[in-house]
């Protein structure tokens, strides 16, 4: 019995001391420290170590699966996040509530390097709050054994042809979206009879749909259990890849075009640090890495030029501009954002 | 009969393995995806180690559910011997008190925790995580000590103090023998819960600190990656293996009792 107290004493010891090393390992070293929230799976991890090593600066890396779960973090406050990764139209939302800090361009000259189409964009028209950094469209993903008719519309998605073989995304924005563009209208409508009509016939394409799916929708196409879905362009890329039967087309009445780009919020303690960190991903050599382990596209001109020339001409990942046209960036619809989210219950449970 | 009892039992073990089987399976997959076999490859292991988020997402794992069961464990008996030496009316009052937080759904208590943390200006991160874990731990332990302190006999305890034992002495000699049993499963059931846990972690840590749940739940928009199933696979095959050793030194050790 004594023998255990004094195992188990050791023990606390063991725990104790462990403690006091993670509080004080914590406080002592004077690097800086930059907190990084990116999604999950979205970077090539030794980039950070590189940069960790090149400036002195210690990198905290933290990850989150949706546009809102990020929103809620930094809005709720306790932390400290100096760089964040979200997508165009939390950008606008996050604009309009005054959680970005203005990022100083004169910080960043690796911003020459991104392609002049990427300037400028709805969601910061000024340049002033983002640096992009992954981009790619919406679109349908088919199997061409199983679909013999041309595959360029939205209108497919209705074809009963393919009832029970067509993958729809468990996403409001996108799904609602898509149905908007088909009908000829904008996909930030905030119209309330343009939204009811999108649910009507999305309601009306409820029986043909086999599933609404998340990312399993990769795995269900690569092995052949659906015919057709709505997938973005880079995971598109890589299915393609896995299953050589798969074709990806952006349809012609239009589609979404969408960027995840760097911002710095405002509760930063490093905004400085902040600014090298984007500056460093955006350098071509960097952006290569990244770009080359995701999959996605990048809006670096120079890293382009460092792809594959396959890669670059496939239309999948860089799409041409004229098929780009009548693509539209998500904006922020604030409160119409509740019919969105009426409608959506209302077709997921008709 | 005896078929119909075996048949009914591999069904039972079946569908509670065969999903971890096809993830180990899945783990020597030479293809990102689930829906093709690439060919068999270590890789995914090899990258599993060279992955910091994943590795340092294990070592908050573990170091958290370590230090929260054992603090957990240490408050949860203490609680538990103040509870059982109360008088009637207070004791239905504090152990309906403790059973709250059990019924508690999750998300209840990690909001309210994290409103918590964000009311005292305190930075979430590692040790708000182990408050949180501490915290949803104690009520478990205190669950499982005290079906022990009410079939100890009240007098032994009394009779060691009539042998002129201190109190300390007493309830280190007397009492925490006989209610071993069951602080050691609230420490392995404090230790599993924390493990487990998704949802009180997620609201309350914060930058940097992640555990498992947390990155396997934000790989949910690119896919999960393969190395979560070698890691999966890994710690499948180590608990295991700490299931059969325990089990090998149980069965030894009574068959000695036996022998004697």
């Amino acid at each position: 019995m004594k023998q255990k107290l004094n195992a188990k004493l050791s023990l606390l010891v063991i725990v104790f001391t462990l403690l006091v090393l993670l509080l004080t390992a914590c406080g002592q070293s004077d690097r800086v420290t930059l907190k990084v929230f990116n999604w999950g799976d979205y970077m090539d991890t030794s980039i950070i170590a590189d940069f960790e090593k090149e400036y002195n600066i210690k990198v905290i890396y933290s990850t989150f699966a949706t546009n809102e779960d990020m929103y809620v973090s930094l809005k709720s406050g306790g932390n400290s996040y100096d760089v964040a990764f979200p997508s165009d139209y939390m950008i606008s939302r996050m604009i309009n509530e005054d959680m970005l800090h203005t990022i100083d361009m004169n910080n960043i000259p690796n911003y020459k390097y991104i392609d002049d189409k990427f300037k400028n964009l709805p969601f910061d028209s000024n340049n002033e709050y983002s640096v992009p950094y992954l981009w790619g469209t919406l679109g349908i993903v088919y199997n061409k054994t199983m679909v013999d008719d041309p595959v360029d519309s939205w209108e497919i998605l209705w074809n009963e042809k393919y009832s029970k073989q067509i993958l729809m995304l468990d996403s409001q924005r996108d799904s609602i979206g898509i149905t908007l563009k088909m009908l000829g209208y904008s996909m930030n409508t905030k119209e309330e009879d343009q939204l009811e009509e999108a649910k009507q016939k999305l309601i009306e394409q409820k029986p043909l749909v086999l599933a609404y799916v998340g990312d399993e929708v990769k795995d269900k196409m690569v092995g052949g259990e659906a015919a057709l879905a709505v997938v973005w362009s880079g995971d598109a890329v890589a299915m393609k890849w896995e299953n050589p039967d798969l074709e990806y087309v952006i349809p012609k009445e239009g589609s979404n075009l969408w960027f995840d780009s760097a911002v710095i919020p405002k509760s930063s303690k490093h905004k400085k640090e902040a600014e090298m960190f984007i500056n460093y991903l955006s350098e071509p050599e960097v952006a290569f890495r990244n770009t080359d382990y995701i999959g996605y596209s990048t809006p670096n001109k120079e890293t382009m030029g460092m792809l594959d020339q396959e890669l670059i001409e496939d239309s999948t990942a860089y799409p041409s501009d004229a098929e780009i046209e009548n693509c539209e960036v998500f904006e922020d619809l604030s409160d119409t954002l509740q019919i969105y989210d009426r409608i959506w219950t209302e077709i997921k449970s008709s | 009969m005896r078929f119909l009892k075996r048949f009914y039992l591999g069904l039972i073990f079946l569908f509670l393995y065969a999903p971890i089987l096809i993830l180990m399976v899945f783990s020597f997959n030479d293809s990102k995806s689930r829906g093709n076999w690439g060919g068999f490859t270590l890789r995914w292991y090899a990258e599993l180690f060279r992955d910091r988020e994943i590795m340092s997402a294990l070592y908050y794992t573990i170091v958290i559910a370590i230090l929260s069961a054992l603090i957990a464990t240490a408050i949860g008996m203490v609680a538990a011997l103040g509870i059982h030496n109360m008088n009637r009316f207070g004791k239905g009052l504090v152990i309906n008190i403790t059973y709250l937080p059990m019924l508690n759904p999750d998300i209840v208590t990690g909001i309210s925790l994290m409103i918590l943390f964000v009311f005292v200006n305190m930075e979430r991160g590692f040790i708000s995580l182990l408050i949180a874990h501490i915290t949803f731990n104690i009520p478990y332990v205190i669950f499982s000590i005290m079906p022990k302190l009410k079939q100890m006999n009240q007098h032994l305890y009394e009779a060691a103090l009539d042998l002129g034992a201190t109190p300390f002495y007493a309830f280190r000699k007397v009492i925490l023998p006989e209610i071993m049993p069951g602080v050691i499963t609230g420490l392995i059931f404090a230790f599993t819960l924390s493990i487990d846990d998704f949802v009180i972690s997620y609201f309350t840590t914060g930058a940097g600190v992640s555990n498992l749940s947390i990155v396997i739940h934000s790989m949910a928009r690119r896919g999960i990656n393969p190395t979560i199933n070698a890691l999966s696979t890994l710690m499948f095959i180590t608990v295991l293996l700490l299931l059969i050793i325990v089990n090998k030194r149980t069965a030894n050790n009574s068959g000695k009792e036996n022998v004697i």
